[in-house]
């Protein structure tokens, strides 16, 4: 998978931009992602809903995955069923 | 990837915030992105291979970086300075373009190269009167978004290219997606052609900052705009900044809403940045270092290093106020030898620099070096705390005998003397060494003009005794150029007199 490709995920409204990936499979609310929406929603998965948030980049703990959230849902992100976090950005000054 | 997701991000979870205020009129962001993909559909018509602007800032160079993105075609804003022979050899670089703006130039000068041109006015209007056809398919981003020519100071310019990936990654690794207050704006005057007004531009509208754009400036218009708009934001050229506090003494206007102010493209006078912190005693300085083909800023001088310098007894901490800052988290910056090895701390020479907003490419050849590293011609050192410090282009380097002198160590104590306002250090042609150190000052006003023998034994005093200069100009000021770059072959010029 290309940086850049667009995922949306199959069980809430969750969409991603992949900025860096391994080889593993990128989940959303449990379920794997994917380029196109199903007609009919999976369900959320208990474990993986605790919702995604605009704009934040999700990371795992060896910095091999990335992914913006460029629409924001219910579902929570994973890799092969581990969780992925918020990167924790120190805010810099405007500097254009 | 491609940089249209600023854009459709901002319009996703701010539609109806004003985006964008020029000329009085103000644009949301649900309108601007419905205007950047109708120049979409009007750059697919047009078969053109780049989308040109000749023209100040203005909506038109919003609509036309995102639309110019959405088609997939790289977005090539010109410099309107340019004198027509040099501007036509741009835009024949460049066929067929859709060119915005100076419809009559164009025409004029290179009405023969099959652009398809539109004035400011027709662009704005025909983009949002257009909607994409069904069948069409958005850009995905992989290749050139943007292409910018080098001023060209040293022979033909170059055409930088910055690719989605180079500037996605500067925005993205910088700016926090919707951070802006409702309130805040950004007051704009950088020109277009500039890579820092097309930073501007991405930073603005991915934080959800309104710009307000000043396109052309002086600096009583940007006081007032300022004042009317109650700008947050703003980003200058050292030269602007001096203008504006000069200005500041006739000019009453409320600039109390000014939280950051930063500034770059020059180097920043000491006595500028000095009253500009005490006439914006609450407002936070930045200090932004980087080069078109970097995406804009790689290191940053902040508000709190701006206070404490001020603040510091210690000449080291002090010294600061005259520094870049250090790098921003997401790249690195080295400094090397000739030979290319990595120097320690304290140890001039040139500045290498890496990371996903590097490009350091351009249409004719990539400069990379082994492992990504861009070497931007830049002369400086970092001390140990990880501030970088400029001397100048590595092309200004004064080689006298063999020994390597940096313009900015003479300068720098040249400026020490209270009756020098501004000095040049360059080379000049010697006999006996090849090179040698001339200078040209500005005596400051008030003062008279201090003795040639006042001046060189100052250096000899501060600096080993192959600094002191073979040759001395008085001048009335110091050649730069609009972004306020010091001009230094125009000085070896007047040196060469």
């Amino acid at each position: 998978m290309k940086p850049g490709t667009r995922l949306k995920s199959v069980a809430d409204d969750t969409e991603v931009m992949v900025i860096r990936t391994g080889g593993g499979t990128i989940e959303c609310g449990g379920s794997p992602m994917a380029e196109e929406k199903p007609a009919d929603l999976a369900p959320l998965a208990a474990d993986f809903s605790a919702g995604t948030l605009m704009g934040k980049r999700y990371v795992d703990a060896d910095g091999q995955y990335e992914l913006l959230c460029v629409k924001p849902g219910k579902g929570s992100l994973s890799v092969d069923g581990v969780a992925l976090v918020i990167k924790d950005a120190k805010p810099l000054p405007a500097s254009d | 990837m491609n940089i249209s997701l600023l854009l459709e991000m901002a319009a996703e979870a701010a539609p109806d915030r004003v985006g964008l205020v020029c000329d009085g009129k103000r644009w949301t962001y649900a309108e601007l992105l419905a205007a950047a993909r109708g120049a979409y559909e009007l750059i697919e018509q047009s078969g053109a291979q780049y989308v040109a602007l000749l023209d100040e800032s203005s909506e038109a160079a919003v609509i036309a970086l995102f639309g110019a993105a959405l088609a997939g075609v790289p977005y090539c804003p010109l410099n309107y300075r340019l004198a027509d022979a040099d501007l036509a050899a741009l835009l024949d670089r460049i066929a067929p373009a859709l060119v915005v703006g100076d419809e009559e130039r164009v025409t004029r000068i290179a009405g023969d190269q099959g652009h398809t041109v539109l004035s400011r006015e027709e662009f704005t209007l025909k983009a949002q009167e257009t909607v994409p056809g069904d069948d069409r398919v958005y850009d995905m981003g992989e290749g050139i978004a943007v292409q910018l020519f080098t001023s060209g100071t040293t022979g033909t310019p170059k055409a930088a290219i910055l690719r989605h990936s180079n500037l996605l990654g500067y925005i993205l690794g910088t700016v926090e997606f919707a951070s802006a207050e409702e309130d805040d704006a950004a007051i704009m005057v950088v020109p277009p052609y500039h890579i820092a007004g097309i930073s501007a531009i991405m930073s603005s509208v991915y934080s959800n900052r309104r710009i307000v754009m000043l396109p052309a400036f002086s600096p009583e218009g940007w006081l007032k705009l300022v004042d009317a708009e109650k700008a947050t934001n703003a980003f200058v050229v050292p030269t602007m900044l001096g203008r504006i506090i000069a200005a500041m003494e006739t000019t009453p206007a409320d600039v109390s809403s000014l939280r950051a102010i930063s500034y770059g493209g020059g180097k920043m006078p000491l006595e500028v940045i000095s009253k500009a912190l005490a006439l914006f005693p609450n407002t936070g300085f930045t200090n932004a270092y980087g080069l078109t083909e970097t995406s804009s800023t790689i290191a940053l001088l902040g508000p709190d290093d701006h206070r404490a310098a001020l603040a510091s007894d210690d000449p080291k901490v002090r010294a600061r106020l005259t520094s870049l800052g250090q790098a921003l988290p997401t790249v690195e910056i080295v400094i090397r030898d000739e030979d290319g090895n990595i120097l320690p701390p304290g140890e001039a020479g040139e500045i290498y620099v890496r990371g996903d907003q590097v490009s350091g490419e351009y249409k004719e050849k990539s400069a990379l070096v082994e492992g990504g590293w861009f070497p931007t011609r830049d002369a400086g050192y970092i001390d140990e705390d990880g501030y970088i410090f400029l001397s100048g282009r590595a092309d200004d380097v004064i080689v006298r005998g063999g020994e390597n002198m940096s313009p900015g160590e003479i300068e720098d104590v040249l400026l020490t003397h209270a009756a020098i306002a501004d000095a040049c250090a360059c080379a000049v042609p010697s006999v006996e060494w090849g090179e040698a150190v001339g200078i040209a000052v500005v005596v400051r006003e008030g003062h008279g003009a201090p003795g040639e023998d006042e001046l060189k034994e100052l250096i000899r005093g501060r600096l080993r005794s192959s600094r002191v200069p073979d040759k001395i100009a008085f001048v009335a000021e110091l050649p730069y150029n609009e972004m306020g770059k010091l001009l230094r072959r125009e000085v070896k010029k007047i040196l060469a007199d």
